[in-house]
């Protein structure tokens, strides 16, 4: 549906684009992080493309994926498992979802990053939708976006250690603000 | 004989509290939607003495914890309950406020009475009016009592000044 | 002694008072919420005012971030559908849908799914829109002190909600779509009844209409308030009716269909002005649309299953589950290890009670999401309330919030 941008995108940026791939009628473009922040611009800008809504942000988090087949094996199929010698340690996938409304198509552009340097530019001064999604993600999964106006925490309190989205964070564990004085202790 | 009087007292103070219930509901979550049918014409929750919702906790007496409760909700739950009058009650309305329901994880409490103390709980998610009206008659029958949590330790604190003062 | 004006006001002449046109102003900090009576759900604004006028407005969510996410990833794909009702609960069928049809791309099974089931889908769906609508629109209007309309319209809503509990058992959670269909068949006689509750719904619609449209301080209060212009809207990605009153031509069921929704007809209603007033008339005008669909796939509800024909995704039926032992197995296999989901992202988006509700997810190949992200309308909207609150009134907050029809559970997760 939307291949014509992807080729679009591949003709100007050439090497910045790491893979394409088409997703269950989604295209989906990853590329470079230091060129994300000029195919955004293109991909706003440009009246063949005018992307001028944006959707959503979110994040992948790679470190337990392991696809498996229709019998249990191990999935040949799609993106191989997460090793964090062999992948470079690239364990978060940036996605950004984009639409126009002008040509009615749509694109999700991603970015890999490594757990040890998670920066981002953000998109935000492109797209001021942009701002609350970015800051949601750095809440969940702790995504530093360079350029980012206000970026804190949005779901959860300053106190919270660690980003609870990650695939390390167990489910349940609390951090309580406030308990009742009289049942400290009791259990 | 002076002791009869004051519990006669009690009593009269009692059964006029029980039907005159100030509730503040601390709205977070889906449940709401059902308190808003409680407090519409089918369900009416006026015909039981509680129709009155106060909208400032220092102007009421029961404090309905209506939806889940997050730990960063907690402070402001917890401030709520403490700058309400006394004697106070507090209704957990809904699974989430009782016990958090499924929902186990790193931000939903286990139950609002991690914070403060409940007097009845209501199951169901969300539950429906009729188990609202149904524990709103039974926290009546616990104000007539006098076993709420907040009258008990009214009642403990009361002892415990007049111990104190026979000391002297 | 001096003259006794002087004294107390300062001045000669109470007239001179007026020549002083600056007020002396200092900026102040208040805070509204987390549990405010004129709000839905909860939510803190941190406002900086300058008198009456605000200056900035900080508002913070997250006060019923209940981790849907986190679940979702420990859930089976079944399991998943409860914590979608509680996503936007005003309309927990559409949320469902979307979320089955989610799961459905995943498994390529989208071309499958039962004809009938399809309109069942849309069917609830639409009553689901009809309710969100009425207690945007009901709430809005107690909160501004009209407190009549809001009883027309809960009573209304009352009705809707029986209809939907015959259909699926519960009130307000309804969990009634499953991956692959509905989970049962409607219950006989129940068209006729929708079919009578809509004649009603529709007259105490228009009741309530007359009450909020020729009240004129419910007018004032909206008209003009809290405006945002087209170009603002695109940006910041507004997208339902608080889009459309922005004038967006913009509405998932027509501009990228989905399931029999282009067999239907119905019209897109617009705003102008992008101001509250424009919010209400179109989420008013939505209600009569959705009635119309309603009626349309009423009439056109063919027959069949409600549930594909699949081992894969189905449950077996149960007389096989109690008498044979491989469909007891098949049953007890499809609880406890879900259905499995071949390794992919999908992304589908539906047109919510509040705009595009998109669900993105990330299958691993077992029966549960590797991730399960929901794009939420009322978080998206809910960050345009920053720029839309600048230079109003304090209590101008009240009529924006309730027309931005932030709902809690969908907007913190």
């Amino acid at each position: 549906m939307a291949q014509k941008v992807v080729d679009a995108v591949k003709a100007k940026f050439g090497d910045a684009v790491v893979a394409t791939s088409s997703e269950h009628g989604d295209e989906v473009i990853t590329v470079k992080r230091d060129k994300l922040l000029a195919i955004a611009t293109f991909l706003k800008d440009d009246p063949a493309m005018s992307f001028e809504v944006p959707v959503f942000v979110t994040t992948i988090d790679l470190a337990h994926w392991q696809p498996l087949g229709r019998r249990g094996a191990p999935d040949e199929g799609t993106r191989p498992a997460y090793d964090a010698d062999a992948s470079d340690g690239l364990r978060f996938e940036v996605c950004y979802q984009l639409r126009s409304l002008k040509h009615r198509h749509r694109i999700r552009v991603k970015v890999q990053v490594k757990e040890t340097d998670t920066k981002v530019p953000s998109l935000t001064p492109l797209w001021p939708g942009f701002n609350w999604q970015e800051r949601e993600t750095f809440d969940m999964y702790g995504i530093r976006f360079d350029g980012h106006p206000d970026l804190r925490r949005i779901y959860l309190y300053d106190e919270f250690v660690g980003y609870p989205l990650r695939k390390d964070y167990p489910k349940d564990k609390r951090q309580p603000l406030v308990r009742r004085p009289d049942l400290v202790g009791d259990h | 004989m002076l002791e009869l009087i004051t519990s006669k007292l009690e009593d009269a103070a009692n059964w006029g509290r029980k039907f005159s219930l100030f509730s503040y509901p601390f709205v977070t979550a889906c449940c709401g939607m059902e308190f808003m049918s409680v407090a519409a014409p089918k369900y009416d929750i006026a015909r039981f003495g509680a129709e009155f919702p106060r909208f400032s906790p220092r102007q009421s007496d029961l404090l309905m914890i209506v939806g889940t409760i997050t730990e960063k909700q907690g402070p402001a739950l917890r401030r709520v309950w403490e700058q309400m009058a006394e004697p106070k009650w507090v209704i957990a309305f809904g699974v989430c406020a009782s016990t958090g329901g499924f929902y186990q994880n790193y931000h939903a409490m286990p139950g609002a009475d991690q914070v403060v103390p409940v007097d009845v709980y209501i199951p169901g998610c969300p539950p429906r009016p009729e188990q609202v009206l149904d524990a709103l008659i039974m926290l009546q029958d616990r104000v007539q009592r006098g076993d709420g949590h907040s009258q008990i330790r009214l009642k403990r604190e009361k002892i415990m000044l007049a111990a104190a003062n026979a000391e002297e | 002694m001096a003259d006794l004006k002087t004294l107390v006001l300062g001045k000669k002449d109470i007239a001179d008072l007026d020549t002083e046109t600056e007020m002396p102003h200092e900026l102040m900090t208040v805070n509204m919420g987390p549990s405010h009576p004129a709000m839905h759900g909860t939510v803190r604004i941190v406002l900086t005012v300058d008198g009456e006028r605000i200056v900035k407005g900080d508002v913070q969510p997250g006060y019923l971030h209940r981790c849907f996410e986190k679940e979702a990833e420990h859930a089976t794909y079944t399991q998943i559908f409860p914590y979608t009702d509680r996503l936007n609960y005003v309309s927990p069928m559409i949320n469902n849908c979307g979320y089955a049809m989610a799961v459905e791309k995943l498994l390529g099974i989208t071309d499958r799914i039962p004809r009938r089931a399809e309109f069942i889908r849309v069917i609830v769906s639409e009553i689901s829109r009809i309710t969100d609508h009425m207690t945007c629109v009901g709430a809005s209007a107690m909160e501004l002190g009209a407190f009549g309309p809001f009883l027309f319209l809960l009573k209304a809503r009352e009705w809707l909600y029986t209809l939907l509990e015959e259909v699926s058992g519960a009130r307000l959670t309804h969990s009634y779509v499953r991956v692959g269909g509905v989970g049962k068949d409607l219950p006989a006689g129940w068209l006729p009844k929708l079919a009578a509750r809509l004649t009603e719904t529709e007259a105490a619609l228009a009741e309530a209409e007359q009450m909020l449209n020729l009240n004129k301080i419910f007018r004032d209060r909206m008209a003009g308030v809290g405006a945002i212009s087209r170009e603002d809207a695109i940006a910041w990605g507004q997208t339902g009716p608080v889009g459309r009153a922005a004038g967006i031509d913009y509405d998932v069921r027509k501009d990228h269909p989905y399931s029999v929704y282009p067999e239907f007809e119905f019209d897109v209603p617009l705003g102008t002005t992008g101001d509250c007033l424009d919010r209400y008339l179109v989420r008013v005008e939505e209600i009569k649309q959705s009635m119309r669909i309603l009626r349309q796939a009423m009439a056109a509800l063919p027959d069949g299953p409600v549930m594909i024909d699949d081992g894969h995704v189905a449950l077996p039926p149960k007389a096989e589950a109690y008498n044979t032992i491989e469909g007891m197995i098949r049953h007890f296999k499809h609880i406890v290890d879900g259905i499995k989901v071949p390794a992919g992202e999908a992304y589908t988006f539906v047109e919510g009670g509040n705009g595009e509700l998109g669900f993105f997810i990330v299958g691993d190949g077992t029966g549960r999401p590797y991730k399960c992200y929901v794009r939420s309308p009322s978080f998206v909207h809910l960050s345009t309330a920053e720029k839309i609150f600048k230079n109003h009134l304090i209590a101008d907050i009240v009529p924006i919030f309730g027309m931005i029809n932030m709902i809690g559970g969908e907007c913190d997760k």
